[in-house]
């Protein structure tokens, strides 16, 4: 695979950190990791999500006390504790409804959820959608191990159907959410996928998503190697991920396999995608990807590629990155339009308005 | 009791009845000390905008007032149906007044259905003026009416006026470009202007709104300004309306100020907006429209020029979790509903319990179960506020009195919240957000100070001597912890809904810290102060006290009056802190052999009482949506001091 920087070059020209105070000396890994033990089960893959978390924190060079993650519950919203910033371990589903409070009140604020498959998308699943149609500056890390972990076991709204778990001896009925597809439906503006083995390009997306502007969404792969080991596997062994990950690049063509033997084309008849071999005759009909499209049909049709079952042909990296207004921009241009029209608010003159009658003693 | 002359009033000694004079013109003009009216319509017949216009004449008149608005919960009902029916009760009076009044001395029927639905309140002798157009064969049929009651003599015992309304109406307007149904439209602006007549009022007030109300459409403010002289000149000169009444202006009644007409939601809402002045810190409101609450996001999301956030959010759960966070993050937070989004927001209740960060939960209660009688008043909601919660999570509760006192209460629920930073709940009801009672405007100094000191360094020395950030380390005397918002450098921590390390704050599972945790948080909710109940019992003699909460006070204080007016000994105590109660009232209590508990649900105070004193109270209850009539509940008590 040839170097490249993802699609880190924002859609936008607006920061999305631009209110955050910058710190005043130079961060380290170390500055981030809080004093507290970390009590993931050993070979978590939330280990490896952290370490890149907290190492990627110091290059965005923000005031550490201006960083918030805010997480709900299962495994993966004990991230906060081991961030050295601000933090919230809040109940269940709802740290995107949390988050945007805290976001919508305070612009000055690097807000982050953390989530995973069971609490964004089962319990949670209105506050995601709600979160991402409105577009709030939040950047939502979704830990997806497609199995519930803390509750030891039972089949999550990712996993696959005919999941057997102890909750489904006989096999899982529901058809399972793709979290991409799902929030590239909810009008999300960034949406991004990695996994939580390869460091660098997870960092990359981090990196992108950090900046955007309004809610970004990263679905996180996530091993639960006690509960569902193993189930990204055939795209972390070096042999198989050739065959079965495909690496978004803004701008470059959608090409994977062996020395980029396989491409992505859209069916002229359907206007669908599909996977072939790149013969000169076909090499340019090769999809460019283009994460800042306006539509977001392309980069639905690319959330459809993956087979559900065997995970082949699994695009990973930034699938959406365009820019739309901001809720809490919005939100606070609003007060300002109001202060604009009708003067900074004077309660004496509130309290007294409408019909009134004085009593004299 | 007759209509129109005086009766019992709610104050001892009562006013000057039945004076008559001649008025300058030909008519009988008499002198009335209070009135109840009530103008009843389909619930597209615009009644509770006819009501609401009455109220504001009567206001800036300068009579007490005190409104009960009843409505059905469908937008339009079925036209001409008595589910349909829509209504609006107006008591107005030259002293002070508590209630809306039990029975109307005047119903303003516009449809048979009107007059069905409502006949059963009114007295003998009591005014109708019905809108003759209304009442024909089909409209009788629909509500059941076998025969017309206008002419079958059943409405013999009452003094009737057969008006048609429609009829006039249209005909006032004939000079308008507008449709039959257009002007048909107008005929409560009629039915406005001759009340308006029969009792004085002053009618510039409601000529301006209408103008500014159809700013845009100046052909129908015209319109319903024409219907209304109409109405106005209609009693002027028809021989059917031979007398006029004049109700004094309440002066003696009012200390001396300044004064409005407010509605509980309207209060409430200011309440907040002084909340967040006097505190300094901006205003979050997180909520979900909802029954009778939605009038509270209307008004705050008026004034984003106060710095005040508003934020229509998913549900009720994301209303309060936006809150919540809002209030991590240094903001005054506030969410507002009735008692089928705080079952929702239980769970972060609970959580804002354990993080100790100051909310508002505000609760206008409405019939319940489920969705019960949304738009009907009900106070069932008590212990929902004071258990409703996994594990023991306690929360304070505060409860308005009067829709002007919603103000106060919101103030008051502020200064908990912050001064102990834990989630208050403030208790409203229907009928104080919809009812509404003359307000004096207080001054800014009268209203308390509430600002806050956010944490701006360590708390705490570690045994090797490092200065620390501990955020559960407690005020000793408010056991209140620290607020510590992000964008303070060098406080950096972590809070969540697993116990926590007393002190530290870090998660815990000891035994023994989880006891002592449990403990501290209910004695931080116990030992947060509030004023002793007040209680009065001008004799010193009463055996018997009548105890309430919320916004019983208006029937309870009036049924006491009645007693009191007939002889009896009776004392009264109303309870404006649920969570913790006063220290005194225990010792209040024992005081009297009787304790009685009126309260609109099964018994709810009644039962915390009885728990936590040990004493035999009794409990008199209705749940009926409405609020307690003045007369049934001195009858009750009576019973309860002869027993």
């Amino acid at each position: 695979m040839p170097e490249t920087t993802t699609a880190t070059e924002g859609a936008g020209t607006v920061d999305a950190l631009s209110l955050v105070p910058k710190a005043e000396a130079k961060q380290s890994m170390k500055d981030f990791k809080s004093d507290q033990e970390v009590r993931w089960c050993p070979g978590c893959g939330d280990y490896a999500i952290l370490a890149a978390v907290q190492g990627f924190m110091p290059e965005l060079g923000l005031a550490r006390e201006n960083i918030v993650f805010v997480s709900g519950i299962g495994c993966s919203s004990r991230f906060p504790y081991y961030m050295n910033t601000y933090g919230m371990h809040s109940i269940h589903g709802r740290a995107p409804a949390i988050a945007t409070g805290l976001a919508t009140s305070r612009r000055d604020l690097s807000v982050w959820v953390v989530t995973g498959d069971g609490d964004a998308l089962s319990i949670g699943g209105n506050h995601l959608i709600h979160a991402l149609r409105r577009n709030v500056n939040l950047k939502i890390l979704l830990f997806n191990n497609r199995i519930y972990g803390l509750t030891k076991g039972q089949y999550s709204p990712t996993s696959e159907i005919g999941k057997i778990t102890k909750s489904t001896p006989m096999g899982s009925l529901d058809a399972p959410f793709n979290p991409v597809s799902l929030a590239l439906g909810a009008e999300a503006s960034f949406v991004a996928r990695t996994i939580d083995s390869d460091r660098k390009h997870l960092t990359e997306v981090l990196r992108a998503a950090a900046r955007h502007p309004g809610t970004a969404l990263i679905e996180i792969y996530q091993n639960c190697n006690i509960f569902n080991d193993g189930a990204f596997d055939v795209l972390k062994d070096k042999q198989q991920a050739e065959e079965a990950v495909i690496r978004l690049e803004h701008g470059r063509p959608i090409r994977f396999g062996r020395d980029g033997s396989r491409g992505v084309v859209r069916d002229p008849l359907t206007g669908d995608l599909r996977v072939v071999t790149v013969t000169p005759e076909n090499e340019a009909d090769v999809l460019v990807h283009d994460a800042h499209a306006a539509s977001p049909t392309t980069a639905f049709a690319l959330s459809r590629l993956a087979d559900p079952d065997t995970l082949h042909h699994t695009p990973i990296g930034v699938f959406r990155s365009v820019e739309r207004p901001v809720y809490d921009t919005q939100m606070a241009d609003q007060l300002d339009t109001a202060i604009e029209q009708k003067g900074k608010g004077d309660l004496a003159a509130l309290l007294a308005g409408g019909d009134t009658w004085t009593v004299v003693g | 009791m007759t209509s129109q002359v005086s009766s019992p009033t709610e104050q001892t000694g009562g006013a000057a009845v039945g004076e008559q004079r001649r008025a300058a013109g030909t008519k009988d003009v008499r002198r009335l000390d209070r009135v109840v009216i009530r103008f009843a319509g389909d619930s597209g017949d615009g009644m509770q905008l006819t009501g609401d216009r009455f109220t504001s004449e009567t206001a800036s008149f300068g009579n007490d007032l005190s409104t009960l608005p009843n409505f059905p919960a469908e937008i339009r009902a079925p036209a001409g149906t008595l589910p349909g029916v829509s209504s609006f009760q107006l008591h107005f009076a030259d002293h002070d007044i508590l209630t809306p009044g039990d029975r109307p001395n005047v119903l303003v029927a516009m449809n048979p259905a009107a007059l069905k639905a409502n006949l059963g309140d009114l007295p003998r002798g009591a005014e109708i003026i019905v809108n003759t157009d209304e009442f024909g064969k089909r409209a009788l049929q629909k509500v059941g009416y076998a025969a017309n009651p206008l002419e079958d003599g059943s409405l013999d015992g009452y003094r009737v006026h057969p008006v048609p309304l429609t009829t006039l109406t249209v005909e006032a307007l004939k000079d308008f470009e507008l449709t039959r149904k257009e002007a048909e439209r107008s005929k409560n602006m009629f039915a406005l202007g001759l009340l308006s007549w029969m009792y004085h009022r002053p009618t510039e007030g409601t000529e301006a709104f209408l103008r500014k109300k159809f700013a845009r459409r100046p052909q129908i403010a015209e319109a319903n300004i024409a219907a209304f002289r109409a109405g106005w000149n209609f009693g002027e000169t028809t021989e059917d309306f031979a007398v006029s009444y004049e109700i004094a202006p309440a002066a003696k009644a009012f200390p001396p100020g300044t004064y409005r007409n407010i509605s509980g939601n309207l209060a409430l809402a200011y309440g907040l907006i002084a909340a967040s002045h006097q505190a300094d810190l901006p205003l979050f409101l997180g909520s979900y429209p909802i029954t009778p609450a939605s009038d509270i996001l209307h008004e705050l999301s008026r004034h984003k020029n106060f710095g005040v956030r508003t934020f229509q959010a998913e549900d009720e759960i994301a209303g309060i979790g936006a809150a919540l966070g809002a209030a991590f993050g240094g903001s005054l937070a506030v969410t507002t509903t009735s008692g089928p989004g705080i079952a929702l927001k239980s769970e972060t209740i609970g959580l804002a319990v354990s993080l100790e960060l100051p909310l508002l939960v505000v609760d206008i209660q409405r019939g319940g179960p489920s969705t019960g009688l949304p738009t009907k008043t009900e106070q069932a909601d008590l212990l929902q506020a004071m258990y409703g919660r996994n594990g023991e999570a306690p929360v304070p509760v505060v409860a308005p009195r009067t829709p002007a006192d919603c103000f106060d209460a919101a103030l008051e629920a502020a200064r908990i919240a912050l001064t102990y930073r834990t989630p208050v709940m403030l208790l409203s009801d229907g009928y104080l957000a919809n009812g509404s009672e003359p307000w004096r405007i207080p001054d800014l100094d009268e209203l308390p100070d509430l600002r806050v000191r956010f944490a701006q360094g360590p708390n705490h020395t570690l045994d090797d001597g490092t200065e620390v950030f501990w955020p559960y380390k407690r005020d000793p005397e408010t056991l209140a912890r620290p607020w510590a918002v992000p964008g303070t450098p060098g406080l950096e921590h972590r809070i969540g809904g697993i116990e926590k390390q007393d002190g530290s704050g870090n998660i815990s599972y000891d035994p023994e810290n989880h006891d002592f945790m449990v403990r501290t948080r209910q004695a931080k909710v116990d030992g947060i102060e509030v004023p002793d109940v007040e209680v009065d019992d001008p004799s010193g003699e009463a055996r018997l006290l009548v105890l309430g909460w919320g916004s019983t006070y208006g029937p309870i204080t009036a049924a006491v009056r009645r007693l009191r007016t007939a002889g009896e000994q009776v004392a009264q105590a109303h309870l404006r802190h649920l969570n913790p109660f006063p220290r005194n009232l225990g010792a209040v209590l024992k005081r009297y052999p009787k304790v009685v508990i009126p309260e609109m649900n099964l018994g709810q105070l009644a039962t915390l009482i009885r728990a936590k004193y040990l004493i035999d109270a009794q409990s008199l209850t209705q749940v009926r949506g409405l609020p307690f009539k003045a007369e049934q509940l001195a009858t009750a008590l009576k019973e309860a001091i002869d027993a």
